[in-house]
């Protein structure tokens, strides 16, 4: 049979039955739109917080309480985690390794501010002059905390964008206004310029204070949540890392690395946690949405079936003037394929259509990535030859005689 | 029994004119712990150009005997030399090559595709058989020419035609092949008195003008009577071949014109 003849055999058997190919197709575009779409929502999350991990700062180590666990680390910067590092930790760590550019110790929790009637509930990180260059942070006005504010343990403040926005409102003076934080006064000296980001890494929403501020007036002990260090250059990274772990578990006298009670993580060790957690959440949403996509081949199956018990008699005479089994198969499998590539295609503009929605109407960023539309496009060709092959062997298999006196 | 068949038709040499040549064929089917036996020792010839009817009543093996013939099944015994070749053991699918090229059949339910036109129903052998489109056309027309199909009815759906007009596009796809051999299967069983007749004289002219060999299966004395000879078929055996001088002549008459 020639591949024209079979086209043609085709188009006719599926515009036979528009309503039926087209609820047959709609299955398919609902499951690979699906996929498209939440596994765009998935790649998106994971683009964006890479973005922010890398906007804090390249060359960048940071030394975290609480041990390292196998299969990535959970620790958590707020109190009530470990508190086994402290200023003198830095201390050390800024006068005996070379290597190590800056060095900024910070106590970080949230905490409700109120200003002249508003209030924000935001991150309070109490840090050095440091800071600012070990985390890139640029300063639009004002100026940023200064080694005399440390000495004088100074009630001045340097807010994010963000957070003067929602003190003060949008693009407000904020230079020289109080803030309160839990009953204490701080004068605002300085706004950050915006990095950009979104969500749960947003570093535009944050108040930096003074550390040994934040220590006496807010948390009361000298607990450090982070320790971040600035290598003077990305080949040094690894030889520093090493020899703040072999600095920190020296002085916290611990033998073993493996029960160090605190960890040391550089860049791309963020990056991979990140990227390992923002996966897994792309594989749920993939997953969940090729359910939809299962669904939809069990419906070109159901139809293929129903098709072909249909058409039974035809199946005999086509046997009977000269179509071998083969030729059978090959008609009925083609026609459960050009559905669920006609389903796919439109699927895959839908799903990209939804995605653009989804970021044009929430701001979740998206990403509709190549590789997913091949994939869809690969499962649907996929679910066309293993749905569709089933009745095309049932089709090919009736014997002529009785598909002829079929009733 | 093989004695008295052979006795009823004394073996001659093979000539080139052999279109058909069954030897002792047999067909069983297994019902339960049993078998039925549906044909026996079957044997007879059909020269090309012969115009045949296979006559007996329901569950005489009439139905078998012509899937047999059309290559639509296999015999479970015997020989059968189709234009010399032995096809009774052949695999499904170098039957269906067979059948595809030297065999036309034509149905008592039509089985066109309905919601195909004319033209795409009688094509269908040829795209089975690998024909070049280009060259469609003329072999469709000339079928359909053939068949005495009008030809403003040609891009009609089948489903828009007349009983008569549509056994006459299945005669059309059964000839646009240029079988060997013209298989019909109670051609006339769906169809009135006078469409009959139509159907019937189209293939008293295809067998005087064209020379086809036609097999037509019935269970109709009156029907049977329009062919050259006539072979009887009871409980599975051949037992009388006829050969009939005075064919009845197939009259196309509107239904008002006579009575």
């Amino acid at each position: 049979m020639r591949i024209l003849d079979l086209l043609d055999e085709v188009r006719f058997a599926v515009t036979a039955n528009k309503a039926r190919s087209g609820l047959t197709i709609l299955g398919i575009v609902i499951g690979i739109g699906s996929v498209i779409a939440l596994v765009a929502v998935g790649a998106g999350a994971q683009r964006s917080i890479e973005a922010n991990i890398q906007s804090i700062g390249s060359n960048l180590l940071l030394v975290l309480p609480g041990a390292q666990r196998r299969g990535g680390f959970s620790v958590s910067t707020g109190r009530g985690s470990a508190t086994t590092l402290t200023s003198a930790d830095a201390d050390a760590i800024a006068l005996t390794i070379g290597a190590a550019h800056t060095v900024a110790p910070d106590a970080s929790r949230r905490y409700q501010v109120t200003a002249r009637g508003t209030n924000t509930n935001t991150q309070i990180v109490g840090t050095v002059p440091a800071y600012a260059r070990t985390r890139n942070i640029i300063i639009q006005d004002g100026a940023f905390l200064t080694d005399a504010h440390i000495r004088s343990v100074g009630h001045v403040a340097v807010i994010g964008p963000t957070t003067r926005d929602d003190l003060f409102g949008p693009d407000a003076p904020a230079l020289g206004q109080r803030i309160r934080v839990n009953r204490i006064e701080f004068t605002v000296i300085g706004v950050t310029q915006p990095k950009g980001g979104t969500g749960f890494t947003n570093q535009d929403d944050v108040i930096y204070i003074p550390l040994p501020t934040a220590q006496r007036f807010l948390s009361g002990d000298s607990a450090i949540s982070t320790i971040s260090i600035a290598a003077a250059d990305p080949a040094s990274m690894p030889m520093l890392q090493e020899t703040v772990t072999t600095l920190l578990l020296d002085r916290h006298h611990i033998r073993d690395p493996q029960l160090a009670d605190f960890s040391v993580l550089n860049q791309a060790d963020l990056v991979a946690t990140a990227a390992a957690a923002t996966s897994t959440l792309t594989l749920l949403l993939g997953a969940i949405a090729g359910i939809s996509l299962i669904v939809g081949g069990i419906g070109i199956m159901n139809m293929m079936l129903t098709t072909v018990t249909e058409r039974t008699r035809e199946i005999g005479l086509r046997k009977a003037i000269g179509a071998t089994r083969r030729d059978i198969r090959t008609q009925f499998l083609l026609e459960a394929m050009t559905l669920t590539i006609i389903g796919g295609g439109i699927g895959i503009a839908s799903g990209w259509g939804a995605a653009s929605a989804i970021s044009a109407f929430s701001g979740i960023t998206t990403a509709v990535s190549g590789q997913s539309i091949a994939l869809a496009f690969g499962v649907a060709a996929a679910i066309g030859i293993c749905f569709g092959y089933y009745p095309a062997w049932r089709a090919a298999r009736l014997h002529p005689i009785e598909a002829l006196r079929y009733e | 029994m093989a004695f008295a068949s052979s006795a009823l038709l004394p073996v001659a040499p093979v000539s080139d004119n052999c279109m058909i040549e069954l030897r002792e064929i047999e067909k069983r089917y297994p019902t339960g712990d049993t078998e039925t036996v549906v044909l026996r020792d079957v044997s007879f010839r059909i020269d090309a150009g012969e115009f045949v009817a296979i006559m007996g009543p329901s569950g005489s093996g009439k139905s078998t005997l012509m899937h047999i013939l059309g290559l639509l099944d296999a015999p479970s015994h015997g020989t059968y030399l189709l234009e010399g070749t032995d096809v009774a053991a052949l695999p499904e699918d170098e039957r269906a090559a067979i059948r595809s090229r030297r065999i036309g059949f034509v149905f008592q339910a039509f089985n066109l595709l309905p919601r195909a036109t004319v033209f795409r129903n009688v094509a269908l052998p040829l795209v089975y058989a690998g024909m070049a489109r280009r060259v469609r056309r003329a072999h469709i027309e000339r079928a359909l020419t053939a068949a005495g199909l009008p030809a403003d009815r040609w891009q009609h759906r089948s489903n828009q035609l007349s009983g008569g007009q549509m056994q006459r596009v299945a005669i059309a796809r059964a000839l646009v092949n240029d079988p060997a051999l013209l298989l019909a299967d109670e051609p006339t069983g769906n169809l009135d008195t006078a469409t009959g007749e139509v159907v019937l004289e189209t293939f008293q002219r295809l067998h005087q003008e064209a020379h086809r060999t036609i097999v037509l299966i019935t269970h109709e004395q009156y029907v049977a009577e329009h062919a050259q000879r006539i072979l009887h078929i009871r409980d599975g055996a051949i037992r009388e071949d006829i050969r009939n001088h005075a064919p009845r002549i197939a009259r196309i008459t509107s239904p008002h014109a006579h009575p």
